[in-house]
């Protein structure tokens, strides 16, 4: 699972007010080297909440990786951008595509409801007694 | 301008539909409702031969007709006739601006001569070549890698044509390639040769068009909430496009067949960048995150309705009906447990899924799926297809599987915002699925009309066939 699926993800069970953002509990986690895709990126980035991408980062021991505002559009498109190591576009690309959480859990704020992580696959589905009526 | 399209004579509905959307995809928007048709004169529907009119230059035809996989070729139509003679006048007519710049003598150029519904041999092809002397081709015969291809094409002019209905008379075509479908991806893709399949994996070929007509393509996110072994979503990455899949079962998505055949070996074998995420999910309680801005750029996916494999959703058929209090998970065997599944209907899960892409889908994004159909008459019933105040249908194609059923790939557009109004007729409807479960079992299961029709054994009980099989065009097989 990666950190943007993350942000996309929120807990549905009875109880839960918004669900969202899920409390990342991280076991292991790796990085894998991606494509670069800066179109989708760009896409992407006015529909992040970005808040809860921060607190993810911050989760895996990643402070120094993303800044408290999130990138402008400026910013990822500037030249140079994809070949800088540092460039916000380059830290945008690894928290969101580079990252893959293995094995932990997805825990909802409102009623600590935890959702498994294992083998890179979140467990979404709800017991019978959890489903909203 | 106008173009002759010659298509490959399979899955026939698909054809025009697979040409728009391309044609939107790769002229932009409105581009794919600007494209016009006619048919050539005496020529049935099915026909493989179209005249086409493309919102653009000869860029966008071989655009499209590259990434088709129905189209055999486009062609500029240089003249057609019923005999060589009357090609020889037309194309002699046809203005020579139009000719000359691709018959100098530096260029170099090919000729074909095809037939579609009978054989010419080869001394034939010969001949009919070397009588296009009144064409000045000036440049040299490279076979290999022409700059310019000419094709002669000609049908039948008697009895059955391929299956189709008889045409009336011969027709001869005379035309330049401008673009031509390059179907080598389907042996590469093809399943058989795929690590990881399940029973009800997506045909390479069909994956493809439902890739295209969900317009994927770089920057694209494409998602598909019934990803099973993840064959849909291979031909949307194919085509450059991001991926994401869910499903219900935990087995199909995480566990695969071991460590080297799962969903990711799948992608891993065709050097395709894997999706962003695959997860365990229930369509009928989706997990996604309340104030989500619209997201997905497409949802392609092929529900399960319940003749390959039945559709299964969260909470177990007691607790659905209301007969039970709810089963309490006990504290200590909660992270072991395994939650027990109700039937999905197809009603309440085509409800869940156009509901899904209301408010998941970007403005302009784009459903496809596929719809089952009984067959009623022979043909399948439009008014019976599911509809949504959000959504316009662009294209219903009819795949046949059997007498009496079929299944319908929808096209469908976003066109109206995700509405609270919209929201509380969802919500409103969700609560009939919950309380009439049992009613819609029935009604919106296609299982039981596939194999048990109770019509069809009343039919047979007053002595008459239940279907008249003769009613039907038999060329409109499985293949077709």
């Amino acid at each position: 699972m990666r950190l943007l699926t993350h942000n996309m993800l929120a807990s549905n069970a009875r109880g839960a007010v918004t669900g969202y953002p899920l409390k990342l509990q991280v076991v292991k986690w790796s990085t894998k080297e991606a494509e670069p895709n800066p179109e989708f990126l760009r896409g992407m980035l006015p529909k992040i909440d970005w808040p809860a991408l921060v607190a993810a980062t911050q989760a895996l021991g990643l402070p120094e990786l993303l800044p408290e505002a999130p990138p402008t559009d400026a910013e990822l498109s500037a030249e140079g951008a994809a070949a800088d190591e540092g460039s916000a576009l380059r830290r945008l690309h690894r928290a969101l595509l580079e990252i893959h959480i293995e094995e932990g859990a997805l825990v909802c704020p409102d009623t600590d409801r935890c959702f498994p992580i294992s083998r890179g696959v979140p467990n979404m589905l709800l017991h019978e007694d959890e489903v909203r009526n | 301008m106008w173009y002759l399209c010659v298509f490959y004579h399979r899955l026939l509905d698909y054809r025009r539909p697979e040409v728009q959307s391309l044609a939107e995809l790769f002229g932009g928007p409105g581009a794919g409702d600007a494209v016009e048709w006619r048919m050539p004169e005496n020529h049935h529907v099915d026909s493989p031969f179209h005249l086409v009119r493309l919102p653009g230059d000869e860029r966008l035809a071989a655009q499209i007709a590259n990434r088709s996989l129905l189209v055999k070729g486009i062609y500029e139509l240089w003249g057609q006739g019923t005999t060589y003679e009357e090609l020889e006048r037309a194309v002699m007519a046809y203005p020579e601006e139009r000719k000359l710049p691709y018959l100098t003598p530096e260029s170099t150029f090919k000729i074909v001569v095809d037939s579609f519904g009978k054989v010419i041999s080869f001394q034939e092809q010969n001949d009919i070549m070397k009588s296009l002397t009144y064409i000045p081709f000036k440049g040299r015969v490279n076979l290999k890698k022409p700059d310019h291809k000419f094709f002669v094409m000609e049908t039948d002019d008697y009895g059955c044509n391929n299956g189709l209905p008889p045409v009336a008379q011969r027709t001869v075509f005379f035309g330049r390639e401008v673009g031509a479908a390059d179907r080598h991806l389907l042996p590469t893709y093809q399943l058989k040769s795929r690590k990881y399949i399940g029973p009800t994996a997506m045909d390479a070929e069909m994956a493809f068009l439902m890739a295209n007509q969900g317009l994927a393509r770089p920057g694209k996110l494409v998602y598909d909430p019934f990803v099973g072994t993840g064959s849909i979503l291979v031909a949307a990455a194919h085509f450059g496009a991001m991926t994401m899949g869910a499903d219900i079962d935990i087995r199909v998505v995480r566990d695969g067949r071991g460590p080297d055949c799962n969903i990711w070996s799948n992608f891993e074998q065709y050097k395709l960048p894997e999706p962003l995420c695959i997860l365990r999910a229930d369509n009928n309680v989706p997990p996604w995150c309340p104030g989500l801005k619209e997201v997905f750029d497409a949802i392609i996916c092929d529900p399960p309705y319940g003749v390959r494999a039945g559709g299964r959703k969260s909470g177990g058929r007691k607790l659905i009906k209301g007969t039970v209090a709810p089963y309490t998970v006990p504290d200590e065997k909660r992270d072991s447990h395994i939650p027990s599944t109700a039937p999905y209907s197809l009603a309440e899960c085509v409800h869940d899924l156009l509901h899904l892409a209301a408010r998941m889908l970007v403005m302009g994004g784009r459903l496809v799926f596929f719809f089952p159909v009984v067959r009623e008459d022979g043909v399948a019933n439009p008014a019976k297809y599911p509809e949504h105040p959000c959504f316009r249908l662009l294209a219903s194609c009819e795949q046949i599987l059997s007498m009496r059923y079929s299944r319908v790939l929808l096209t469908m557009v976003k066109v109206g915002p995700y509405t609270e109004e919209v929201e509380k007729a969802a919500e409103e409807r969700r609560r009939e699925f919950r309380e009439n479960h049992h009613k819609w079992m029935e009604e919106g299961n296609l299982h039981s009309a596939v194999f048990s029709p109770a019509d069809q054994a009343a039919a047979a009980a007053d002595g008459k066939p239940a279907i008249d099989r003769d009613s039907k065009p038999k060329y409109r097989g499985k293949y077709v």
